[in-house]
């Protein structure tokens, strides 16, 4: 019943974009005391469909919670010991829910943009709705005619589900798809102003301003999620690393890169009028590659770690991304008069010049990534035969643009604008770069095997200097209002960052970024991997320390009555010089195959899932993973107590649960007594964990710009409601 | 210099930049890529010393560990009866690893095996966005 009301949510929600369509665009191009009625109606529609769509996510929220079979989609992600936070997070993790939950999020930041900008930006508000509208309809028309519907039932019920994949079954992956999505979604509110921009012609840094606040979140959660899909492979999969250039990775941070060359490319807009071109381009890109990276997670036309089979979504998303690109292109050639910059670059040596650079960089970036990302479809485009390439191919071209965009990101707040004088430079840049340049001699001198890694050596000094020039701002900042108003330094510092928020949440982002690149630099550079086989009692030596063999583990984890997996595993003692360091547990859960009747090889049968056993620390991360377990010996008693089983198929299912976990019970104590030999992975990496810091001083940064009042925003609205005020009364 | 030759300037040298760049990347990338190819292609036109990137499905039963070494085959995804090519890996498993699996690895053919690169075996996960989780 619930899932007929869902459905029919999802009808009337696809109504109401057309709807909202229809009115928007209606009253955008006629004009007379109607026309305002028709806009605020179309914007009203998008109030609604936020409504529809919420309610009918909510649906499939209680269906998952209560284990409602009947729902394919829950029958085929959730089961009876799924613990419930992951149920609730389970509506995510297939396609249709997904989708629904990308239509949720958009509705909802639509809604939110269309009530804050109800009374500005009036001639462009009623575009913006029409495209916003147009993406919600898209993802709705995908649900209810691509076949990927969640509220799709099956009758009778299933008893029990599938269960969510173990591999998911941790707090990252289920925060990771909606930061990505609400990223992706924020993206659009840009994106569908820059259109309507472009349309109406008002090319001046109104429709900016007004979504300012949504890229700068839109790029932190998009941001966030990346960096959780990082950690989750780190901790998570069994391999160590935190990025391996896979295709749906890569269509994650394309978006990301334009997004944040947007952000910095804009503030030039909105102080000397200039880079018009590139900030509609940019955003533009930006939104068509969410749209993108949408795509490529569900299409299968790349070989990926998540591209899934081929879906029958791939038309309509082409199709849509093919529309997305040909109309951007359209409009900013139409209008490609209008966005000539007000003002000339005076010179290289610039602020605005360090931003033009900065935008190319990343653009570059991005290139390079698309580039490598879709290589296998262009190279067999082009020679026919499909070729891929891997990561030190992507790490060539990546790390000396990433080089340069540390350094810049230095330079860019210290140098002046229009035209930088030497004594400026002097002034300004000569401090940090000495500092930057002091830290590279004493790393290359100072510490064993540094100087022979130039790049990583590079980084280190770029990312000092960055530190440094972040510092002198600050301190030169607070030197400033002391002089002023004679406060203790730290409450000039608190007074100077609620003062511009935007400027000095922005060098918090800078300096988590150095501290991010950092971490990767060590942590990439100066790894060691080290597999070894080891008994009980045996030990192994990786970068000075000794890891040893303790003991073997055997977890059964009971959810309830049923046992929901079994885990075999060890405990390593790791030590350095004889002291000891850390106690590292890793493990291999077994989950059973549930579409089996129960017996004790579909314990074995099902999915397994490696814990990872970690040691985290400022300095490094020790890091190790039990490889799959020879379980031969187990599994001839395995096929001994399941042959007692099959021989009695109309046993009572209590007494033939009792016996398969008897039987587990006595697999436990042979494997404690004498387990086989066991393989390791032990990694030792340095300064992992500046990464992680790095992402929360970046995030803390963000946040800082993006906190809305302060007597910057007053100061920021007054003359741009006189500029508006002004236009008004000349049109009047 | 006058402005307009400035901006000439300028813009000749960022054209060539992004020459430059744009030709380093297609040379780089034709010349460091591996093929990717099916099992039934890699059986057919292997060439010895070349890295190929094999996508396919594991066959049941074909899944064997000894120590750090793993052999299992692959057949093509779409032809459940096709040829099998066994490749002999070493490095790190995913755990999503199982007969019947989508992988991708790295091999080259040394003699008349196949051998896998080390630490490039990948496995799809499974049970996201497909109809219904894959079977034994």
């Amino acid at each position: 019943m619930s899932a007929t009301l869902g459905r029919a949510c999802l009808l009337i929600a696809f109504a109401g974009c057309f709807y909202g369509i229809g009115a928007s665009l209606y009253g955008a191009v006629v004009s007379g005391p109607s026309s305002r009625a028709w806009i605020d109606s179309g914007r009203r529609a998008v109030y609604a469909v936020a409504a529809t769509v919420a309610v009918a996510f909510l649906i499939l929220e209680l269906a998952f919670l209560r284990s409602d079979f009947s729902f394919n989609t829950v029958a085929q992600h959730s089961s009876i010991t799924t613990p419930t936070f992951y149920k609730i997070t389970a509506v995510w993790s297939s396609q249709e829910g997904s989708l629904l939950l990308w239509v949720l999020l958009l509705s909802c930041w639509s809604a939110l943009v269309l009530r804050l900008t109800r009374r500005s930006l009036r001639l462009e508000a009623p575009y913006a709705t029409a495209v916003l509208l147009g993406f919600g309809a898209f993802f709705l028309g995908l649900m209810i005619f691509a076949g990927a519907n969640p509220f799709y039932t099956t009758t009778p019920a299933p008893a029990d589900g599938a269960g969510l994949d173990p591999l998911l079954l941790h707090p990252s992956m289920m925060i990771h798809p909606p930061m990505l999505y609400s990223g992706y979604t924020l993206f659009t509110i840009p994106f569908a102003f820059g259109i309507a921009a472009l349309i109406t012609g008002r090319l001046g840094a109104e429709w900016l301003r007004a979504t300012r606040r949504f890229s700068l979140v839109a790029w932190l959660c998009l941001g966030t999620g990346i960096i959780l899909g990082a950690r989750w492979s780190y901790t998570e999969l069994g391999w160590g690393g935190y990025w391996a250039w896979d295709p749906v990775e890569n269509a994650s941070l394309m978006p990301w890169l334009c997004g944040t060359a947007f952000l910095h490319s804009a503030m030039i807009q909105e102080k000397r009028g200039m880079l018009k071109i590139w900030n509609v381009s940019l955003v533009l890109a930006t939104g068509t590659l969410a749209i993108l990276g949408t795509f490529l997670v569900r299409s299968g036309i790349l070989q990926s770690i998540h591209a899934f089979g081929a879906s029958t979504l791939g038309a309509p998303f082409l199709s849509l991304i093919g529309v997305m690109v040909a109309g951007s292109i359209g409009l900013v050639l139409l209008r490609r008069r209008a966005l000539r910059s007000e003002h000339r670059l005076d010179s290289m040596f610039s602020r605005e010049a360090a931003f033009l650079l900065n935008n190319v960089v990343l653009v570059g970036l991005c290139l390079v990534i698309f580039w490598g990302t879709f290589f296998p479809l262009i190279s067999q485009a082009l020679t026919g035969t499909k070729l891929a390439v891997g990561p030190p191919w992507f790490d060539r071209f990546v790390v000396p643009l990433v080089l340069v965009l540390v350094l810049l990101s230095g330079i860019g707040p210290l140098i002046a604008w229009r035209r930088a004088t030497p004594s400026n430079i002097r002034r300004n840049l000569a401090p940090p770069l000495a500092f930057g340049a002091l830290v590279a001699l004493v790393l290359g001198v100072g510490v064993d095997g540094v100087a022979q890694k130039p790049l990583a050596l590079a980084l280190f000094a770029v990312a000092s200097f960055v530190l440094a020039a972040v510092a002198q701002e600050l301190f030169r900042g607070v030197r400033a209002r002391q002089a002023m108003t004679r406060e203790a330094a730290p409450r000039a510092l608190v007074a100077l960052v609620r003062r511009n928020r935007r400027r000095y949440g922005g060098y918090l982002v800078h300096v988590g970024v150095a501290l991010l690149f950092i971490g990767i630099a060590a942590s990439s550079t100066f790894q060691n991997i080290h597999d070894a086989q080891l008994v009980p009692g045996q030990s192994t030596r990786v970068s000075g320390y000794d890891v040893r063999y303790v003991r073997p583990v055997v977890n059964v984890a009971l959810v309830g009555p049923r046992i929901a997996h079994i885990d075999f595993g060890a405990q390593l003692s790791v030590s350095k010089g004889g002291h000891h360091v850390a106690n590292l547990y890793t493990q291999r859960s077994y989950y059973p195959d549930t579409s089996q009747p129960l017996n004790v090889a579909g314990y074995f049968d099902g999915e397994a899932d490696s814990k990872v056993g970690l040691d985290a620390g400022l300095r490094r991360d020790i890091w190790t993973v039990i490889q799959p377990i020879d379980l031969s010996k187990i599994q001839t008693e395995v096929t001994a107590d399941d042959r007692v089983l099959d021989s009695r198929p109309n046993l009572d299912p209590a007494i033939r649960y009792l016996a398969v976990a008897r039987a587990i019970g006595l697999i436990r104590q042979q494997y404690l007594r004498s387990p086989p030999p066991t393989e390791f992975r032990v990694i030792v990496s340095p300064m992992v964990t500046w990464i992680w810091l790095g992402a929360l001083v970046v995030m803390l940064g963000g946040l800082t710009a993006a906190w809305p009042g302060g007597p910057s925003a007053r100061r920021e609205r007054a003359p741009a409601l006189a500029a508006q005020l002004a236009r008004e009364l000349g049109r009047a | 210099m006058d402005p307009a030759r400035k901006r000439a300037t300028r813009l000749t040298a960022a054209l060539t930049a992004a020459l430059l760049l744009a030709g380093a990347l297609v040379y780089t990338s034709f010349s460091a890529a591996s093929t990717a190819i099916t099992p039934s292609r890699l059986l057919g036109s292997a060439q010895p010393g070349r890295s190929y990137l094999v996508s396919g499905t594991v066959v049941n039963g074909s899944i064997s560990r000894h120590g750090d070494t793993t052999d299992f085959s692959v057949r093509d995804r779409a032809n459940s009866t096709g040829p099998a090519v066994p490749i002999v890996y070493s490095g790190s498993v995913p755990d999503p690893f199982e007969q019947g699996r989508e992988v991708i690895v790295n091999v080259e053919k040394q003699g008349s095996t196949f051998v896998g690169e080390r630490d490039t075996l990948v496995t799809k996960c499974p049970s996201k966005y497909t109809p219904a989780k894959p079977g034994q």
